[in-house]
């Protein structure tokens, strides 16, 4: 079997079955753990391959399932694009997969739901595969949906919290929205293209106003999901509340899905660029990517701040694809695609160090019972392993050489700079910024992991629990490991990757890059070998040798070292509450950029005589954005009331003047 | 291959290596004798890495194995940033290896190990130089990273050595933005070695120390890496600042003529940029941390001016 839309086809069918067989774990808790999770990695595993598949044979297949409307059958394609999302979305299922059982083990004793768990897990994979393969609007439609309403019942599954329900609500509406947004955008091109089929909205010729609305369209949907600011409100509300392999999953694939339906809709069936669309995706995309890491260094629940980093990244993602529609629009396609590869290559590596973060909080979760980095600490000395890959996550994420964030974004920093390029003067000086909006970011998400770990995992234990804390069990520790080893190879073979990648630019955009890998897998060359190279494996190496040698040379060999008590200036002996907590430790940032914040904090003298420092900090978009938002909806429901008198007959009036209307608009 | 330009990156990166200590001792001995001192003899930081690698090292009992390692790390990613930026030749092999934005990456490496190796110690000062150290980059990378953008435009290439020959070959180097870029670097360059007026290197006073503050608690190698490394970047930076604003002197190929002339070049840059570090450091005071911000946004503006000019006049003219 070499078909690359057979390994698609099997792909979600393990994942339906998966869901299928976790009814079953009702009566026989261990299905979950023994049958359903590993087929969930399976599923993800012939996905991976499927893409694989794809990008290497480069080419484009399509079916029609007997299923859908009799008058528009369900159509799928599978073409160079979606591998590569069946790619992303394949190895972190897998991870996952072999991830959960060990999760799920603690799960099994109790009152704990596992067939919903397991169920829409299932059709959680089911839904986002579909949306990758779709090739209709309908199919498009009926897939989103299922993969928003599927991941809706994971986001309440702790039901018994208000604020969980609340989260999973609050989702639910946003999710909806974007999906009306969707709907909308597709309902342009359609009219335009004469139907509902993907290949039909190729061949529609659109006249810009009309183009620029499906975009807008497009993109107020898609960043609604993506969790663009300001529409990211919802996310750190609803992605840390999840279980947290689910996390890992929305947080690293489900964002990637919004992504790909951007890039669906925009670089292939609107299939036309204008620099306008590329300035408002730089600028949003740049401030999401400055707030998502601001927000995220002021949080101090561990999944919080992770799901603040994902605006962030989702951030940088839309920084490289604005600048490629400002390339592409003026007629730049080789500088085009080079963005668009940074865009790509960074939609993967978040997905990878993501998820690997979100494992690594699930794993901490699962063994200290603590969310809150206030009361870690020391946990490298307690959990060697997830320590050491949540260190592997936080280096990539901080897009630190030899590891894989650094790629993209050394990629996205090349593309920035070919700005003087542009005809525009304007152009050229706001691609510029963009870019010291991405090193600004760049360094704060450094500062902001440097105090995740060095909170959580050193130091010494801040509370009972997690002073007493254990090892997390050994599939949880491999699932984090496969994640870990990836953000290596991602980061040192980056010519293999973008090799690999080739394919999408060259179906989507006619316009390959081949000059990137042309000098040998040592060195990547964007542009030109003048321009710009990178050998990622000779840094790697290199960095490796002299560590080596300077062990060798100074450590001669690793000597025992002598432990003695902190030194500290030579006060009195340190204790866990001296050291800086992850509050203090973003104080001098949150002063900063104060303005930003709405920020409440007090020192009260307490009853006992002893001072308590209190600190909330809010997210302005709430202000600014949803609460005028809401008081629109709730003033304009207010007007709808006077319309329900309670009388039968007023109704049927309404309903009859209504279908007058649409008879006579009809006509 | 040429062997030859691999060799002698090799021994410019040694050079790096070796000369290090001899500008810090060679700015503390300027600096005693303009408060009037007579200051440690030029050599003082070789004896003192001597006698600290001869040391024992010792660790806390509430650090981890990350403790250890740190050092090592810091070191090691300090000394690969050099190999990227041309010391006497502008045929440099190492130099597309690693450009100026992986150079900008690798410091970055070595800083994010250095401040949790501070904060692994589990004490107040650990965590305060931490967090102070993470907060002063955070705003000085934007400012270092646009400030090289202009360079890297006006040459169009990221390859510090490209640039370096780019303005050897080029005549006309008198160009606004780089007066600019230049003036955003400096100010960068000061707050990221840890000088006066940001940071203080010789204090140890509690609540002003940053730098010294995280590795408060090393002895022995682990002190001696962590000095020779913040002597390697006190080296680096002086290097990008005199070799890629002001390149005369610089060998274009890998004869030996030229190298030497090279050596001497850059040896007179580097003792007047030492003697400069030390008017300022002796003229200035040590800033609040919290007036820090206003000279590194003044440094990214500098740097954002600088590449404005360059985008909007230079480009199109």
């Amino acid at each position: 079997m070499t078909d690359a839309l057979s390994w698609a086809g099997l792909a979600v069918g393990l994942a339906l079955a998966s869901a299928a067989i976790s009814l079953l774990s009702a009566r026989l808790p261990r299905v979950l753990r023994l049958v359903a999770t590993p087929m969930f990695g399976m599923a993800g595993l012939a996905a991976l391959t499927a893409g694989l598949l794809a990008l290497l044979n480069g080419n484009v297949t399509t079916a029609e399932l007997p299923l859908g409307l009799p008058w528009l059958p369900w159509r799928v394609r599978f073409d160079a694009l979606s591998g590569f999302f069946f790619c992303v979305v394949g190895i972190v299922s897998f991870a996952v997969g072999v991830y959960a059982p060990g999760y799920v083990r603690g799960l099994e004793r109790g009152d704990n739901s596992l067939p919903a768990l397991g169920g829409f897990s299932g059709l959680f994979l089911t839904g986002m595969l579909l949306v990758l393969l779709a090739d209709d609007a309908f199919m498009f439609m009926v897939a989103w949906e299922l993969m928003s309403l599927s991941s809706y019942f994971l986001v309440p599954w702790r039901h018994d919290h208000a604020a969980n329900r609340r989260a999973a609500f609050l989702y639910l509406l946003m999710a909806h929205i974007g999906a009306l947004a969707i709907l909308l955008g597709f309902g342009v091109l359609a009219s335009f293209g004469h139907g509902f089929a993907f290949d039909a909205m190729r061949g529609a010729d659109l006249p810009f106003a009309w183009a620029s609305i499906a975009f807008v369209l497009a993109f107020f949907g898609f960043g609604m999901k993506a969790g663009l600011v300001p529409l990211h409100a919802w996310l750190p509300e609803a992605h840390p509340v999840a279980p947290s392999h689910i996390s890992a999953l929305m947080s690293g694939v489900m964002l990637k899905v919004a992504v790909y339906g951007f890039i669906r809709v925009l670089f292939d069936l609107i299939g036309d660029f204008h620099w306008q669309w590329g300035v408002a995706v730089l600028a949003v995309g740049s401030v999401s990517a400055l707030m998502g890491v601001l927000y995220a260094l002021m949080q101090h629940d561990l999944k919080r701040l992770l799901a603040y980093h994902s605006v962030e990244n989702i951030g940088i993602i839309f920084i490289g694809l604005g600048l490629a529609i400002l390339f592409l629009a003026s007629g730049h396609k080789v500088i085009g695609a080079v963005a668009f590869v940074a865009a790509l290559y960074h939609t993967i590596n978040h997905a990878v160090f993501k998820s690997l973060l979100f494992l690594g909080a699930g794993a901490v979760l699962h063994s200290a019972n603590e969310r809150d980095l206030e009361k870690m600490g020391g946990l490298l000395r307690r959990m060697p392993w997830t320590g050491l890959f949540f260190l592997v996550g936080c280096i990539s994420i901080s897009a630190l050489p030899p590891f894989n964030g650094f790629v993209s974004e050394w990629l996205t920093f090349q593309a920035a700079l070919q700005a003087w390029q542009l005809d525009s003067g304007v152009l050229r000086s706001i691609v510029p910024i963009a870019a010291a909006m991405l090193a600004l970011t760049g360094a704060l998400a450094a500062a902001c992991f440097v105090k995740v770990y060095g909170v959580a995992f050193l130091g010494q234990a801040r509370s009972r629990q997690v002073r007493h804390t254990r090892r997390a069990p050994i599939s949880m520790r491999v699932g984090q490991g496969i994640l870990a080893l990836l953000c290596l190879l991602l980061g040192i073979l980056p010519t293999a990757v973008i090799g690999l990648l080739n394919s999408v630019p060259e179906q989507l955009l006619e316009q390959g890059l081949q000059q990137a890998t042309a000098n040998s897998w040592l060195w990547l060359t964007p542009v030109s070998a003048r321009t710009a190279s990178y050998g990622a494996p000779l840094v790697a190496v290199t960095l490796l040798i002299v560590l080596v040698l300077g062990l060798w040379v100074f450590g001669r060999g690793i000597r025992r070292v002598r432990r003695c008590n902190t030194w500290d200036c030579g006060f009195a002996p340190p204790s866990a509450a001296m050291q800086y907590t992850a509050s203090a430790f973003s104080q001098p940032i949150r002063r900063v950029f104060g303005l930003l914040f709405h920020i409440r904090e007090s020192v009260e003298v307490q009853d006992d005589g002893r001072p308590s420092h209190s600190l909330q900090v809010d997210d302005r978009a709430w202000r600014i954005f949803y609460v005028p938002l809401e008081r629109l909806v709730e003033s304009a429901a207010r007007q709808v009331v006077r319309l329900q008198s309670g009388s039968i007959r007023t109704y049927l009036g309404w309903t009859l003047g209504t279908l007058l209307i649409l008879l006579w608009v009809t006509a | 291959m040429k062997m030859d330009a691999w060799l002698l990156a090799l021994l410019q990166a040694l050079l790096y290596l070796a000369l290090a200590p001899l500008l810090a001792g060679w700015v503390g001995k300027c600096k005693a004798r303009l408060q009037n001192r007579r200051g440690a003899p030029l050599w003082q930081p070789y004896r003192d890495l001597y006698k600290l690698f001869a040391k024992e090292a010792r660790m806390a009992h509430t650090a981890s194995q990350l403790f250890r390692a740190a050092p090592y790390i810091v070191f090691a990613a300090t000394w690969l940033a050099t190999a990227g930026i041309p010391l006497l030749s502008t045929d440099l092999p190492t130099a597309a290896m690693a450009d100026i934005i992986v150079i900008a990456g690798l410091l970055a490496l070595a800083r994010f190990f250095l401040a949790l190796a501070g904060m692994d110690t589990g004490t107040a000062f650990g965590g305060m130089g931490a967090s102070r150290e993470m907060f002063v980059s955070a705003l000085a990378e934007p400012a270092m990273l646009v400030a090289v953008f202009t360079l890297t435009m006006t040459a169009h290439s990221t390859n510090l050595a490209a640039v370096v020959d780019f303005h050897l070959a080029s005549t006309n180097l008198l160009r606004p933005s780089y007066l600019f870029a230049l003036g955003g670097l400096l100010l960068v360059a000061i707050a990221e070695t840890g000088r006066i007026p940001v940071d203080n290197p010789s204090t140890h006073l509690e609540l002003t120390m940053i730098h010294e503050a995280m590795i408060l608690e090393y002895s022995g190698r682990h002190l001696a890496l962590m000095e020779w490394a913040a002597q390697l970047k006190l080296m680096l930076y002086g290097v990008l600042l005199v070799n890629v604003f002001f390149p005369w002197g610089l060998a274009r190929d890998t004869g030996i003529g030229a190298l030497s002339l090279a050596l001497a070049t850059v040896a007179a840059k580097l003792l007047m940029l030492g003697a400069a570090l030390a008017v300022v450091e002796t003229v200035l005071a040590k800033m609040r941390l919290f007036r820090a911000p206003a000279f590194l946004n003044l440094g990214l503006l500098l740097a954002l001016l600088g590449l404005f000019s360059h985008v909007i006049l230079e480009v199109g003219a």
